[in-house]
């Protein structure tokens, strides 16, 4: 959908319009300098975008710990063994394990609960609902140093530190707020006659919410997902605090241990951020494609 | 058309139905609106509890003395009472216009707010441009979107490792500035260089997500007012200025508020690139965390404190900003 929406779309103000054209370009076409000069900027930029990372790859290839003060030593000696190394020797997989537990229950607890605010808040003009939308957004100003304390003492109240269900509810309070404002602007892109009709043939508010409103809603809850998961994936003041058992560690709080553990042994560390950046951009590539429709719904009416 | 239509319901608001009386209206209020209220009630039930009260508490111990040798502690089975005192908004004076006051808040205060201009600043106008780019028909478009998002789509946890291998003393950078025959800065270790290289790694992290939300911007935009504008003899820049911008408005609005507030209580940035180890750099969030959990005694209530008044700094500034926003159009977002 993304790509055909772009495609029909063109920016014409990119194309110069000094110096009258010798032969005829239609709308939206450019001369070849300015073209040169387009894919100049955006190869360049394409290039900052990547480097850090594909660095990263490199050094992570570098068996010596002092490797990434002398790169071009690498060349010669590139070897996987850091990997089998942290795949082996660490907590590796109980750091995925966690890890996993972690974004994937914030993405779906957070998208449902985010989808039937966003949804509510949409179509129902109760009493409140504008007010409502205004704490939603507050929530996002609260910074953790005048929360983390409080917080810790009530999940402990409750039970519910150093436990998965803890720090899931923690993230879905900071991922649900913003995902519910997105929402909220997708579902006001779908036309309300679609509720009517589902009302109209005998749906209850919720049948029309889950079999008409969420499959039209795709692309809006792709993204909603895709951040929740990313918030949850690389949050590391809370899971720091909250996790205590060196075993339900998220891999945000495990690389920081690994450090401290291997001292100056930074070829692992390298090889561990690679590793943990695969799943994630994994699901990042499977949502992108929906990425832009559902942060335009989200961001023009915000 | 003279018939307002609820833009959501489908309603029409006339006086079709004779109003009733105000018990009758809540209880129909109550049957019509329940199940959104039911819809709600999860997010308003785990923002209570883990947001709304954490708050109230935290200022409540921004009141106090709380540190982490007078509050309630559980060492081995001995459980110990809090026996911290209130003071009242004693930590706030002392804050504000203590001894060391400029050392410790109005240095980093004014830092923070260099910090967050630059910060969206930047994001915002590198956004923008690659957006614009993005935008026409050019080949392998999909492939740039794909690598220029990538920023975002890695962990920060992550990326900023890679970058503090590249700004070692010794590292990628200096060694390549080095080789240019230019200054190399310690760029983790001196102020100055410090406060660069952490607006520049923001910049390289936030950069993607505005010219995504501008990038949809932009799509939504009507071609034919770019075709209208044509045909009047706008230039280039009067097109962009006259017919993109205002086009972008709203997206704009809602991204640079959000942008100002993330990059305002951004913590994992500066956090993970010094470790605590420049307090300098510290930006308010960073400070307060420091303050309550990277030191000993931990200080519970100065933390609070912090805290409180960064978010009493967010909403004037909202408010201002919303202001600002409506003062030709009746609101921002509802």
């Amino acid at each position: 959908m993304s790509t055909t929406t772009r495609l029909t779309s063109s920016a014409a103000d990119q194309a110069p319009s000094t110096a009258a054209p010798r032969k005829a370009r239609r709308r939206g076409e450019q001369s070849p300098g300015a073209r040169l000069a387009t894919h100049g900027v955006l190869v360049v930029a394409s290039l900052i975008a990547l480097f850090p990372v594909a660095w990263l790859v490199f050094l992570s290839l570098g068996p010596d710990k002092d490797d990434y003060l002398h790169p071009g030593r690498i060349f010669g000696k590139m070897t996987l063994d850091n990997y089998v190394f942290v795949l082996q020797e660490t907590r590796f997989f109980d750091w995925l394990t966690s890890t996993l537990v972690v974004s994937l229950g914030t993405t779906v607890i957070g998208v449902l609960v985010a989808a039937t605010t966003g949804y509510a808040v949409s179509r129902m003009r109760f009493p409140g609902y504008k007010k409502f939308m205004w704490v939603l957004l507050m929530t996002q100003m609260f910074p953790i140093a005048v929360l983390i304390v409080p917080m810790y003492q009530i999940l402990s109240e409750l039970q519910l530190i150093d436990s998965y269900l803890g720090l899931v509810l923690v993230y879905c309070s900071t991922a649900v707020p913003y995902c519910a404002w997105l929402l909220k602007g997708y579902f006001d892109t779908i036309p309300f006659e679609i509720d009517e009709a589902g009302r109209v043939d005998g749906l209850t508010p919720f049948g029309t919410f889950a079999r008409l409103i969420l499959p039209l809603a795709k692309p809006g809850l792709a993204v909603a997902a895709f951040y929740s998961f990313i918030t949850a994936f690389g949050e590391v003041a809370f899971a720091s605090t909250f996790m205590l058992s060196d075993t339900k560690y998220t891999f945000a709080v495990g690389l920081q241990s690994f450090v401290s553990e291997h001292d100056a042994q930074r070829q692992y560390m390298a090889a561990t951020a690679v590793l943990v950046a695969v799943p994630v951009s994994a699901f990042f590539y499977l949502v992108q494609k929906n990425l832009v429709t559902g942060l335009t719904a989200g961001g023009t009416k915000g | 058309m003279t018939v307002a239509i609820d833009r959501a319901t489908g309603k029409r608001r006339g006086e079709r139905t004779p109003r009733p009386g105000p018990l009758t209206r809540l209880k129909h209020t109550y049957q019509k609106y329940w199940y959104a209220y039911a819809m709600i009630a999860p997010v308003a039930l785990v923002l209570g509890v883990l947001v709304l009260y954490p708050l109230v508490y935290g200022f409540y111990l921004s009141l106090t003395d709380a540190d982490s040798l007078n509050s309630a502690r559980t060492i081995g089975v001995n459980r110990i009472e809090a026996t911290y005192t209130f003071i009242g908004l004693d930590n706030y004076a002392d804050i504000l216009w203590g001894d060391t006051a400029y050392d410790r808040f109005w240095s980093h205060f004014i830092w923070t707010i260099v910090w967050t201009a630059a910060c969206v600043t930047l994001h915002y106008v590198i956004g923008l441009g690659l957006a614009l780019l993005l935008n026409q028909r050019i080949r392998g478009r999909t492939l740039y979107r794909l690598v220029l998002v990538l920023p975002w789509a890695v962990p920060t946890f992550v990326t900023v490792f890679g970058w503090r291998f590249m700004l070692a003393d010794t590292g990628l950078i200096n060694s390549a500035l080095d080789a240019l025959h230019l200054p190399t800065p310690l760029w983790l270790e001196d102020t100055f260089w410090q406060r660069f290289a952490a607006i520049m790694v923001n910049t390289w992290c936030g950069v993607p997500f505005m010219m995504l939300s501008l990038l949809g911007g932009l799509q939504s935009i009507d071609t034919s007012l770019y075709e209208a504008a044509e045909m009047d003899g706008a230039s280039a820049w009067q097109r962009f200025r006259f017919v993109t911008l205002p086009g972008l408005r709203s997206v704009s609005s809602t991204v640079v508020l959000l942008g100002v507030i993330w990059t305002f209580n951004q913590f994992a940035i500066i956090f993970l690139l010094f470790g605590g180890t420049a307090p300098d750099a510290d930006i308010l969030v960073t400070w307060a965390y420091y303050l309550g959990f990277g030191q000993q005694p931990r200080d519970f209530a100065q933390s609070a404190a912090y805290g409180m008044l960064l978010l009493s700094v967010l909403v004037v500034f909202t408010a201002f900003y919303r202001r600002w926003l409506n003062r030709d159009e009746p609101q921002l977002a509802n």
